[in-house]
């Protein structure tokens, strides 16, 4: 909701400030987002559409974008479930711990993501913790999709429950109250009233989710192993074909990366707008 | 349906926030919760519905243990303060609600949920109002959808916690007029909580007055009003002046008071406080009174003063300014009570008197 226009009787202000701030946030994504993202469109395309239709296709390349699809289809939904359980739960009831959980969830947000790798590979590793247990027991989770999706969903797990959560505190729990007393059911209270508030910054903490899961480096390099054709994701196998000198190549899929964030950046926009 | 409450006991961690209500309301009353801030209206309202739960007690309903009930099968009608509409539903939606939500094999077709809506509607005086959504609509018109919403279900208990509150007054007094004839219609036994003890009076059939977690008096609102039973419950009904006085033989003695025009019951010798009320105190202009007027100040209807008595006792009385024209600053009067109450030692309370 915008706040209506001043009558025309307002006072003018200068307009000299703003529009050197303007031009300064302009020029700066310029050259800090638009140039480089256009490069790479550029490289990418430079030698040809056969050439950049033959990188993408390129099984290893096409095996990174299918493993990385996946990744994101079965982080997402296990995200979008915890975040909405664990806001309801802030959200609703004070115990004991209520604060240490919130600083819980969200400490994915301030440590860098190559020490959740780390921290796997400690845990999970040949000499870690559980290590051992796992290879007796014949199950594989590093170096393998258990360990690449575990580590995505500790790097995203703060994004639904941090959009959702403010709207579930300010909804406050009579909403659900009066529902309960008109005879609804658990399930129904969800569905019918605590869902609807809260659809629009579910679906934009989901695509912000999405996104990370798509575009996560740090974690997922450190526990993928790094396997072509078989844990590379997308990232991993842009930064490997960079490594190769293979620079078509690389361009080539950082554009599928790219395309992602834009389709996602179009998504974000348009349900800022539908928030208001 | 009958209410029946025992003993019960709702405790927030160390705070005793009910404290052993023991309550019987009769089927098809209308009965007001009244009590100051903080005294549990709303918590008792909460355990009836099914909404909070007591650490002890007793609460049936037409012989039904209703505490082995969830909120759900209860099927009361509750309205809240801040009328808890659906955001995202309009107004037929959102009166639709309690319908829509039925068991497939219970719940009516759609044709005659909007029916049903559409009589509600017409019932609430909000037809226009059907296609609005609650952010649209003014507090009063969403006090009625609140109120339609419950109501579409048929509930047998309609409880509503402070239901006037965001209101002005002349909306707050339609809607008064219009609640009982509400409750008349539909035949439900309803509590409605309020602190606004005319509201209170106005409205309902018996009184409930709580104080601090306990059922201070119980009664229809006349009696209520003219024989208060506690000193809080006098307190809190406007008896604001008291007064030290000894009874003697059956009589009340006190410096500068003029009992000739009070009836009271009979009351053991010994020290005593009379409650009044500031307008029920008449002002008599004389020269040996022990009462000086200190301040005077005029509200239009009303002068309002500032008195000095014996022993620095200051009292604030009222009384309609067209009888008051012959009283002064400085000037010396006698105190005639013409109704009060009087209890044994009532605790001391910090505004009433400096003694
Ligand atoms: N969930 C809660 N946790 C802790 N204390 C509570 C809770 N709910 C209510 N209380 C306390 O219980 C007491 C009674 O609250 P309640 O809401 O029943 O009062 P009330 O009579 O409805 O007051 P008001 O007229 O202000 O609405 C208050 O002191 C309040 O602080
Ligand atoms: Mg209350």
């Amino acid at each position: 909701m915008q706040a209506p226009p001043p009558g025309a009787l307002a006072p003018r202000a200068s307009q000299f400030v703003p529009r050197l701030l303007i031009g300064v946030a302009l020029a700066l994504t310029a050259i800090f987002v638009v140039v480089p993202m256009a490069y790479i469109f550029h490289r990418a395309f430079a030698e040809g559409w056969r050439l950049f239709a033959a990188n993408v296709l390129e099984p290893n390349t096409l095996h990174a974008i299918g493993l990385t699809a996946l990744v994101a289809v079965l982080v997402l939904p296990v995200n979008i479930a915890f975040g909405i359980a664990s806001a309801w739960l802030i959200a609703r009831f004070t115990f004991p711990g209520r604060k240490l959980l919130l600083t819980l969830i969200e400490i994915p947000f301030s440590i860098s993501p190559i020490i959740a790798g780390i921290c796997y590979l400690l845990l999970y590793g040949r000499q870690g913790l559980i290590g051992p247990w796992l290879i007796a027991h014949d199950m594989q989770i590093l170096f393998a999709l258990p360990g690449i999706v575990m580590v995505t969903l500790f790097v995203t797990a703060p994004f639904v429950m941090r959009e959702v959560l403010p709207l579930m505190q300010a909804q406050g729990s009579e909403q659900e109250q009066a529902a309960l007393t008109l005879g609804a059911s658990g399930w129904q209270v969800f569905r019918r009233v605590t869902l609807p508030n809260i659809r629009w910054a579910l679906l934009y903490g989901a695509v912000l989710c999405g996104a990370r899961a798509v575009g996560e480096f740090g974690g997922v390099s450190v526990v993928s192993g790094n396997i072509r054709g078989q844990t590379n994701t997308l990232p991993l196998q842009i930064e490997l074909l960079f490594n190769d000198l293979n620079v078509t190549g690389a361009f080539a899929a950082a554009t599928m990366l790219t395309l992602i964030a834009l389709v996602v950046l179009v998504m974000k926009t348009l349900m800022e707008m539908r928030r208001g | 349906m009958s209410i029946t409450i025992r003993n019960l006991t709702r405790r927030f961690g160390q705070t005793e926030v009910l404290r052993g209500i023991d309550l019987e309301i009769r089927s098809g009353e209308l009965v007001a919760l009244l009590g100051p801030s903080g005294s549990g209206k709303t918590t008792l309202l909460k355990i009836i519905a099914g909404l909070d739960w007591p650490d002890a007690g007793q609460l049936t309903v037409s012989n039904e243990d209703w505490l082995a009930k969830k909120a759900q099968e209860r099927r009361t009608g509750f309205v809240f303060q801040h009328y808890a509409l659906f955001p995202h539903m309009n107004v037929r939606e959102n009166i639709a609600f309690g319908l829509r939500v039925l068991p497939a094999a219970q719940r009516p077709a759609e044709a005659d949920i909007a029916g049903r809506v559409a009589k509600l509607l017409h019932f609430l005086q909000i037809d226009a109002l059907a296609y609005r959504f609650p952010a649209e609509l003014s507090g009063g018109q969403r006090q009625r959808v609140a109120l339609g919403r419950a109501l579409a279900i048929d509930p047998e208990v309609l409880l509503l916690d402070e239901p006037f509150g965001a209101l002005d007054a002349q909306v707050r007094r339609d809607l008064r007029r219009w609640l009982r004839e509400v409750h008349d219609a539909t035949g439900s036994t309803t509590i409605f909580v309020t602190h606004d003890q005319e509201e209170a009076f106005e409205l309902a059939d018996r009184v409930v007055v709580m104080g601090a977690g306990r059922i201070e008096q119980i009664g229809r609102p006349d009696e209520i009003y003219d024989n208060p039973a506690t000193p809080f419950v006098a307190r809190f009904l406007g008896l604001t002046v008291e007064l030290p006085v000894v009874v003697r033989g059956g009589r009340i003695e006190a410096e500068g008071l003029d009992i000739s025009a009070l009836t009271l019951p009979a009351h053991p010798d010994g020290p005593a406080t009379l409650f009044l009320r500031p307008a029920d105190i008449g002002l008599v202009p004389d020269p040996r009174g022990s009462y000086r007027v200190t301040e005077l100040s005029s509200t239009g209807a009303l002068l309002r003063l500032r008195l000095e008595g014996p022993a620095d006792c200051s009292i604030e009385v009222e009384t309609p300014r067209r009888l008051g024209q012959n009283l002064a600053v400085g000037q010396t009067v006698l105190l005639r009570p013409e109704a009060g109450q009087i209890f044994q030692q009532a605790a001391p309370r910090a505004i009433a008197h400096a003694a």
